[in-house]
């Protein structure tokens, strides 16, 4: 009983915090602070959920068992971190990006494929393309390579729709202006649209980052060696070890905001002269 | 639209040869290791027959494929078993209400949620941030998890799978409505004062109308990622039924031309169904008279 009674009285006392603070203008502090107290109230009343019902921690542990298996297993977690993160998600996320980035700057020279490509682009990228996954283990085996090749090819189209769509962002004045300078195909590439399309290809980077790591544990569902974060989710949801489960989750909830995190940043100090950059201080 | 056909066309085209031609070159070690055995020597065009027929190919030819899923399809039909367990009908059937059912109900829980991120401050400083976080965890790890714990509090079947689907659903909807709901400018709220509206006549006279075609933008996103869910969430329940239990079985007895038709029957049905909602998006859009 007294478990619930503190879980209520956390969630109304974090309610009101929010609720004065986002009456408050609008500042760094209270935009960052606000988000902050939510998720420290829905981790309590998590916490006093499972302690005040009884529920039992094979079904659901509290976050602090979560957090002791975390402290406990770091070595587990770390080389999953390795074998899943870095090895397939990171080394098929740059080899599938680069690869998209050049075949969009290919494409851009001839209308003809950008007409055809885009709307087939569109709907491949619309396409359950996870299921691609068995296919590339059995090609690859079932180590990182594997791996690699469905986060490729899982995001593959969209950087290359979003990167075709932002070089077309340039307008005809702007285009003539580099032509009155002389420049030619490569300096306007250069100069001026690789530089405009940049908001779009960050906006494909972004996206990029969540479909990699998506990829690259699903794929593991279909085989992997005796380490990775997906084999380990899979295993250990066979033997009911759901704290360990949770624990794999942070980190790949850490991982995924690390990443995209690491993303909008660079995104911010590349496209700072964007109006959705200019407006936020 | 009509200028479009031909490089379509041309695309579709030369990714089809692509794939006849990665058939001849991955299927070629087998089919050369096979005449070698037998002690025959193939000829160029008998080995190139011979890689676009196998039983166990590393990538079954477009004919195959085709010849499967008429199998499994139409000829099924003809034979009036249509829906028997080895119809692609009965496991497109079975995957397709898990994705209908998350997505009403990731389509319901976005709508909620993004009228209450939109008429609360509180909620709108605080939740959606966490929408847009929740985004970045990759949320279809935890899938086996959702669908092993509700099977040991009794639930399962369709539920499970749909549940899935819905978190992958809801997200779309919520940045787009939020955006769509907010979409009326000032002057046009300004207007609903003077008219004296209540807040919910603003709300349903103005809000909801001026917010459709965001709504009907983040529904085929929202589509095309429950039918993924719903795929993905059929995976850990071990290969019952339904589309994602024929690429996982297919992936364990290594039949690659199933598990191709199930990716092809999978793309169909993504396409469907994102038509579908883009054809009541038509519908709807005119008969507001916003198009």
């Amino acid at each position: 009983m007294g478990w619930l009674v503190l879980g209520t009285t956390v969630w109304a006392l974090g309610w009101w915090i929010n609720s004065r603070l986002s009456h408050r203008p609008k500042t760094r502090q209270t935009s960052l602070l606000v988000p902050l107290i939510f998720g420290l109230t829905l981790i309590v009343i998590w916490e006093s959920l499972v302690r005040g019902l009884d529920i039992s921690p094979i079904l659901l542990p509290p976050p602090t068992a979560i957090a002791a298996t975390f402290a406990k297993s770091t070595h587990i977690l770390w080389a999953d971190f390795v074998q899943t993160a870095l090895k397939g998600a990171l080394s098929g996320y740059i080899i599938g990006c680069g690869a998209a980035f050049l075949t969009a700057i290919a494409i851009d020279r001839f209308p003809f494929l950008q007409r055809g490509l885009l709307p087939v682009g569109n709907f491949v990228a619309a396409l359950p393309i996870i299921g691609m996954a068995p296919i590339l283990v059995m090609w690859f085996g079932f180590d990182w390579q594997s791996k690699a090749a469905v986060v490729v090819v899982m995001v593959f189209f969209p950087m290359l729709v979003n990167t075709v769509q932002g070089l077309q962002d340039t307008d005809a004045m702007q285009r003539d202006l580099m032509r009155t300078y002389a420049a030619g195909y490569w300096k306007t590439l250069l100069k001026l649209r690789l530089p405009a399309a940049m908001p779009f290809v960050f906006n494909g980077l972004k996206i990029a980052t969540t479909l990699a790591l998506i990829g690259a544990i699903v794929a593991e569902f279909f085989g992997s060696p005796i380490k990775g974060m997906g084999f380990r989710i899979s295993t250990s949801v066979g033997q009911l070890a759901l704290d360990l489960v949770w624990a794999e989750i942070v980190v790949a909830a850490i991982v995924g905001s690390g990443f995209y995190g690491a993303m909008a940043l660079i995104e911010k100090a590349v496209t700072f002269w964007h109006p959705s950059q200019r407006g936020r201080t | 639209m009509m200028r479009n056909v031909l490089p379509i066309l041309t695309v579709v085209a030369t990714l089809f040869a692509l794939w006849y031609g990665a058939a001849v070159a991955l299927n070629a070690p087998w089919a050369r290791d096979q005449a070698a055995r037998a002690g025959q020597e193939l000829g160029f065009g008998a080995m190139v027959a011979e890689t676009w027929s196998q039983e166990k190919p590393k990538l079954p030819a477009p004919h195959q494929v085709a010849a499967e899923i008429w199998k499994t399809t139409g000829a099924m039909v003809l034979a009036g078993r249509g829906f028997s367990k080895r119809s692609l009908f009965y496991h497109s059937w079975i995957t397709f209400s898990a994705t209908a059912l998350g997505f009403l109900l990731g389509t319901a829980l976005g709508v909620a949620l993004a009228i209450g991120i939109v008429y609360n401050r509180t909620m709108d400083m605080s939740v959606m941030p966490w929408v847009i976080a929740s985004q970045t965890i990759p949320i279809l790890a935890i899938a086996p998890m959702i669908i092993v714990v509700l099977n040991a509090v009794g639930i399962s079947g369709l539920l499970p799978k749909a549940m899935i689907s819905m978190y992958l659903s809801f997200f779309p909807v919520v940045v787009g409505m939020v955006k769509g709901l907010r979409s009326p400018s000032a002057m046009q709220l300004d207007q609903m004062r003077t008219w004296n509206a209540t807040p919910s006549q603003t709300f349903w006279r103005l809000r909801l109308p001026s917010s459709m075609p965001y709504l009907f933008t983040s529904l085929k996103v929202g589509m095309a990622a429950s039918l993924v869910g719903a795929i993905v969430g059929e995976l850990p329940t071990g290969a019952v039924a339904g589309l994602g239990a024929r690429l996982l079985a297919g992936s364990y007895y290594g039949q690659t031309i199933q598990i191709w038709s199930a990716l092809i029957t999978a793309a169909t049905l993504a396409a469907a169904l994102v038509g579908l909602i883009g054809l009541v998006q038509r519908i709807t859009l005119k008969r507001m008279g916003m198009v």
